[in-house]
């Protein structure tokens, strides 16, 4: 399904979407869209439908109701091999938890990424690290590294398919303020350089960062604003 | 340049040794299995080997005779017979004649024969005694003692008459006196060598018991050979053996295999119950992968190779300990060791990793309903 607004440089659109878990309504016909090369924040308390947003965006789970257009494509009506597919090719994603695979060192974590979409390269799973300013820790074992360089990994691996969107929970929500800021700085590059990205977050200062910020509540849109101060940055 | 399969291999073997703990654990089960499974298997190839010496302990279970009534076999005959079966079963062959003999007015049965080979094709005679061992000497069978009232060291004569009624006579020391409480309890027993100088009649002898292993080839099969190569010689088995020996070994190699089925149905469970554990453990690994992008087929695949190479291993450490197992085994019950038959190994190695895969089916169809976003959330 092909959506008339993309060609207005739209990469997601989300149009009356709810999730509901039996009496529990997670998400009540929530409505925005994001630009290609944007920077998104969506903050809420918890319990406001942050992270269901964030696994119906990252192909996760499905919307009980409402339309979801990535790119230009529906995802409500796509089958689990096809969201898999959409997963693989066109998000990235950075998890609270890194989520790295315990037994394998850093370089490998993010070849890992490479063999689920098509061909490991060691060159690059190593170029991606040293992006990340990790070259000299890559034969290493999450256990050997600290939860900043995780997150970093982490980075590495969601951007080794060079996504279409980087999606990230509470990326920040473990590291001390070095690491964020190390990890924030990175966000920064990304977006200087045209990634698309969604933070989802509950840290104001995180939120910050982004040229937009959309505030659940109660799993509805409670307000959806440009960034003054980033924008003033700008 | 690194490719995807060898990458895939390199998470697995990973998996593997960088989580050696877990690998110690379902590798147990599945060695255990093997064991096991190569052991009883093992036990099965060498029991009717070493059941069938033991049966040797009933006495011949084939009997050459004369295929005329009335018909003797000569010594060539004897040795044409030797020939014709195969050395490595032969444990025994002994040939016995038959006279009617008398003393002090009363009819017995005298026998020739070769004490040496005696030993060898009737090991449960009971010799009170000894068995003669130079000539002129004479083993009573009880019976025969009981009558005459004569015993060991004192002397007997024999008297009769030979094919051409020309009588004999001749005495005869006793070294002993046989019981099996059979018909040998009846007879007198003395070298073939003094019946022949005896009778004035040498080379001729009625029948010869033949003691044979039964592994591989049967009985039937032998007793052809010799029907072949000796063809006025009539080879018969000695049914009440040869058909316990059967039974009893058919019984026995149902009975250990049927037991390998059901160590081979438990190691199933165990491996199962072993992959579920690690599939749960791995819940949010499995999830990742799928939040990554990974196909439900390929992360079956790392799964199923994961076991595959449990079951590899798992079968060759068990080949080893189960060679362990079946000597240890048959020292214990048969008191001699057991040759390793090492095209076993390759065929354990192989139901080793069928099981492996196979019990590793259901868990990792369970590893394919794991839904990304929930494992994710830590839920």
């Amino acid at each position: 399904m092909l959506n008339p607004e993309s060609s207005d440089n739209q990469i997601l659109v989300i149009s009356e979407v709810s999730k509901i878990y039996g009496p529990i309504k997670a998400l009540q016909q929530v409505t925005f869209s994001v630009k290609s090369g944007e920077w998104l924040a969506i903050m809420g308390p918890s319990g406001s439908g942050k992270t269901t947003l964030m696994n119906i965006i990252g192909c996760l789970d499905s919307p009980s109701s409402g339309q979801v257009l990535l790119d230009g494509l529906g995802l409500d009506s796509l089958s689990s091999s096809e969201l898999t597919a959409i997963r693989r090719e066109s998000i990235g994603l950075i998890f609270q938890q890194f989520h790295l695979v315990s037994y394998l060192t850093a370089l490998e974590n993010v070849m890992v990424a490479q063999y689920y979409h098509s061909l490991v390269d060691e060159k690059e799973a190593l170029e991606a690290l040293e992006n990340v300013g990790l070259g000299d820790r890559a034969k290493h074992l999450p256990r050997q590294l600290s939860g900043g360089e995780q997150q970093r990994v982490c980075i590495a691996r969601a951007l080794i398919n060079h996504p279409k969107l980087l999606l990230a929970d509470e990326p920040t929500g473990n590291l001390d303020e070095t690491n964020e800021a190390l990890v924030m700085d990175i966000l920064h590059s990304l977006h200087a350089r045209g990634s698309t990205i969604i933070v989802v977050t509950h840290a104001l200062e995180v939120a910050a960062h982004a040229e937009r910020t959309l505030v659940l509540e109660h799993g509805r849109v409670a307000s959806d604003l440009k960034n003054p101060a980033r924008q003033a940055h700008q | 340049m690194l490719s995807n399969r060898s990458f895939a291999l390199r998470m697995v073997l990973w998996s593997l040794l960088r989580r050696r703990s877990r690998l110690l654990v379902a590798l147990t089960g599945v060695t255990i299995g093997a064991t096991v499974l190569l052991g009883l298997v093992s036990l099965c190839y060498d029991i009717p080997k070493q059941l069938s010496r033991e049966f040797r302990s009933y006495g011949a279970n084939l009997v050459l005779v004369k295929d005329q009534v009335g018909g003797r076999l000569s010594h060539e005959d004897l040795e044409a017979a030797r020939k014709a079966l195969p050395a490595e079963r032969l444990v025994g062959l002994t040939p016995f004649r038959y006279e009617p003999v008398r003393n002090n007015m009363l009819p017995y049965t005298a026998v020739g024969t070769y004490f040496d080979d005696v030993k060898l094709t009737s090991p449960y005679w009971l010799v009170t005694g000894a068995y003669p061992a130079e000539p002129g000497q004479i083993l009573l069978g009880a019976e025969v003692a009981e009558a005459t009232k004569l015993q060991s060291g004192q002397r007997m004569t024999i008297e009769g008459r030979n094919t051409s009624q020309e009588r004999y006579s001749k005495d005869f020391t006793i070294t002993g006196t046989v019981s099996t409480g059979g018909v040998e309890d009846a007879f007198i027993y003395l070298s073939l060598s003094d019946m022949e100088e005896m009778t004035r009649e040498p080379g001729l002898i009625d029948l010869v018991e033949a003691s044979l292993t039964s592994e591989g080839t049967s009985l039937s099969h032998l007793a052809d050979l010799v029907r072949n190569s000796v063809p006025d010689l009539e080879p018969r088995l000695v049914t009440r053996v040869t058909r316990s020996e059967e039974t009893v070994l058919t019984k026995l190699t149902w009975l250990v295999y049927l037991v390998t089925v059901v160590v081979l149905t438990l190691t199933m469970i165990c491996v199962t119950t072993t992959m579920m554990t690690v599939v749960m453990e791995r819940r949010k690994e499995i999830g990742l992968k799928k939040a990554l992008g990974a196909e439900n087929k390929k992360v079956a695949r790392e799964f199923l190779t994961e076991g595959l190479m449990l079951g590899i291993l798992g079968g060759l450490v068990g080949s080893l300990t189960g060679f362990i197992f079946a000597r240890l085994v048959s020292y214990s019950v048969f008191g001699r060791g057991l040759n390793p038959e090492f095209h076993l190994v390759p065929i354990t190695v192989l139901v080793s990793a069928l099981v492996t895969v196979i019990a590793s089916l259901w868990p990792v169809k369970k590893a394919m309903e794991v839904e990304p976003g929930l494992v994710l959330k830590g839920e």
